[in-house]
């Protein structure tokens, strides 16, 4: 049983300009243990999707309009306020992009490490320093003890990133959700974090949802991959097959876009023409299409739904929302 | 490109840029950001040097200072014959038309008040004195040229997208038909969909007006294909330049592989492949770095003299310029 499913969400904003339907229809499971990287452009809904599961989005202006997210079988969409805060933190933990914007300044890092475990958790003052100085020692922080007394201006970006981490598995989660976690970050230290992670999971087998817009962490990190486009999941599939059979023509146009660091030098960029889409209105039409090198009367005229490419079941296998078929062989050595 | 003949037309030596630290209740200067420490290398004529590295190691500071967007604390930056660190206020003046800038920021860098016309025109009314009319015919063909519609042209930045409004900057880098352009992490606030459309411009403003760039970027993979050679940075100094294919196929400062070797590919197979070099620790502060040479607190390969002789920036191979003891034992370089 997944430890987390969502199925159809709908999140909507209500500005001046009218309605904009971040995210659209929206459905997909965390199986315990798995590490789900999503992928997408800026404005493209994942982190919307994921703010939106545990009520994260001020309401107004947004508004979770349909579907629901199950944590443990349990609907947490129609949980109440104290419901969800029993929820945040303790069952779901989150890092997010900027360490320096998430930490309060003001308080050290030990007094924040420490708030989950006394909220959630109540143990004593006693106690939860020790599990501080734990998680701590855990996420490869040197001299544990006497840095929880420091405040976050003290530590350096990855070491800050560290203590977020900390913080996000202080109680145990079921699901880690990170949440362009290494993008603030240098490469030496985002291959620092990247390889803490895949530690973690080793010890601690938690449930991951990886939110980033760089293919190549997902590469080296993810089990399966969902690419999200205008709102919508446009393909889902386990990461090899994702590099290696894509099937909707914006995850083959983002991963040709991209320069590689080895093999051979292209001698030009691929490009993906114009400009991601404005999501005005309920979407009535493929969001890629005025982008799409396939894209013919069908993608107009109908908003197309996930389909299975390999015959496994929608949400197991690799699916795609595309009305165009990829041509089977030739990208196998893409 | 490369069998013309190679003339440097930036000459940058013994660049050093110190921003001072005043303390205490008299605000003395108690010492100094050695954001770039003695900083030396050419750009030749018509090529792209790709200067890569951490955030915080001077890579900007460099870009600015060879801009005379700082006054340089010391050394000298000859750009087609003039040194500009040491130019007068209205030489300067003169000269600046020959080198410009793209800024990484392009929400920052254009004034949300001017018309797209204004802020490209804007270089002209300073520097052409052209009459109205034709000011506005060049600022029509430079909107032909990095891809704008003319129809935009009385609009404001806020009305673009980021990929647009970085050709705006673009344009209005151009205006005064300069010879060398610093493109500071053009690309680094853009969306990866959008990235290569900028840089398939900036390569064929390249190709069209012959114009020698210095591209700062913290994406490897990006120098790697707009760079000709590339000069990689850590704390403040060069720790190797090199021909692009070279560096990316054989770095020899540990700093170089180190940081090529963390940079993750989208590539499951070739992910699953390698070996990563993970660097313990962060980067020391550019107002303390370490006696020796600045990569010792961090350096997989360190040797006990790395941490009393600072290395020199030697030719290791034809073309390849490398500042460390264990590619250049110190006896064939002359000590500090």
């Amino acid at each position: 049983m997944p430890v987390l499913e969502v199925r159809g969400l709908k999140t909507v904003f209500q500005t001046r300009g009218g309605e904009v339907h971040a995210v659209n229809d929206v459905s997909f499971h965390l199986r315990p243990g798995e590490l789900l990287g999503v992928v997408g452009e800026s404005g493209s809904g994942k982190s919307v999707t994921m703010m939106s599961l545990i009520g994260l989005l001020p309401s107004p202006p947004a508004q979770v309009r349909a579907g629901e997210v199950l944590l443990g079988g349990v609907d947490i969409l129609k949980a109440s306020p104290e419901e969800l805060r029993k929820v945040r933190g303790a069952r779901i933990g989150f890092v997010f992009q900027d360490p320096m914007t998430s930490l309060n300044p003001v308080f050290t890092v030990g007094a924040q490490i420490m708030e989950p475990l006394r909220v959630h958790m109540g143990l004593t003052k006693a106690q939860a320093e020790a599990r501080a100085v734990e998680l701590l020692e855990l996420v490869g922080i040197p001299d544990a003890r006497k840095r929880l007394k420091t405040y976050p201006h003290q530590f350096s970006g990855g070491m800050r990133q560290r203590v977020m981490i900390a913080i996000a598995l202080a109680c145990d989660p079921e699901v880690l959700i990170a949440d362009e976690p290494t993008t603030a970050l240098d490469v030496t230290i985002q291959a620092q974090i990247l390889e803490l992670v895949k530690e973690l999971r080793q010890k601690l087998g938690m449930a991951i949802v990886w939110i980033t817009h760089d293919l190549g962490v997902i590469a080296g990190i993810a089990d399966r991959v969902m690419v999200m486009y205008g709102g919508q999941i446009v393909e889902q599939a386990p990461v090899w097959e994702l590099f290696h059979k894509p099937q909707h023509p914006y995850t083959r146009a983002l991963l040709r876009t991209i320069p590689k660091l080895g093999g051979q030098r292209e001698a030009r960029l691929q490009v993906i023409e114009g400009q991601p889409p404005i999501l005005a209105g309920a979407p009535t039409a493929c969001p890629f299409r005025a982008r799409c090198a396939h894209a013919f009367a069908r993608c107009e005229a109908e908003n197309p739904l996930r389909r299975p490419v390999d015959g496994a079941a929608l949400g197991h296998g690799h699916d795609v929302a595309c009305h165009w078929t990829a041509p089977a062989q030739e990208s196998a050595d893409a | 490109m490369l069998d013309t003949a190679k003339r440097p037309l930036v000459q940058v030596r013994n660049l050093k840029m110190y921003f001072p630290i005043f303390s205490g209740l008299l605000r003395r200067h108690s010492g100094d950001v050695k954001a770039v420490d003695n900083v030396s290398f050419d750009i030749f004529e018509g090529e792209t040097l790709g200067l890569v590295g951490e955030s915080g190691c001077g890579k900007s500071t460099v870009g600015r200072a060879l801009l005379r967007l700082y006054t340089p604390t010391a050394g000298n930056v000859v750009i087609d014959g003039d040194d500009v660190a040491t130019l007068s206020a209205e030489a300067l003046r003169q000269k600046r038309p020959t080198m410009q800038m793209v800024f990484q920021d392009p929400q920052a860098s254009l004034n949300p008040r001017m018309t797209v016309a204004a802020i490209i025109g804007e270089p002209l009314d300073e520097h052409s004195g052209l009459p109205t009319a034709e000011k506005l015919e060049r600022v029509y063909t430079l909107m032909d040229q990095v891809g704008l519609n003319r129809r935009f042209a009385n609009r404001y930045p806020h009305e673009f997208s980021g990929g647009q409004r970085q050709r705006i900057g673009i344009a209005r880098a151009l205006a005064l038909n300069p010879k060398f352009i610093v493109c500071d992490e053009p690309i680094a606030a853009l969306d990866v969909s959008i990235q290569a459309q900028v840089v398939n411009l900036l390569e064929d403003l390249q190709d069209r007006l012959g114009l020698t760039y210095l591209f700062i970027s913290h994406d490897l993979s990006m120098v790697r294909h707009i760079a000709d050679r590339v000069a990689v940075m850590y704390l403040g100094q060069i720790a190797e330049i090199s021909p692009r294919d070279d560096l990316y196929a054989d770095p020899l400062h540990p700093y170089a592989e180190a940081l090529l070797s963390a940079v993750p590919e989208p590539d499951p197979n070739r992910e699953g492949r390698r070996t990563r070099i993970i660097l313990k620790g962060d980067v020391p502060s550019p107002a303390n770095p370490p006696k020796g040479c600045n990569f010792c607190t961090r350096c997989p390969k360190v040797m006990p003299i790395c941490h009393d002789l600072e290395p020199v920036l030697t030719e290791a191979r034809p073309g390849r310029f490398v500042a460390c003891h264990l590619v250049t034992p110190p006896q064939t370089t002359r000590a500090g």
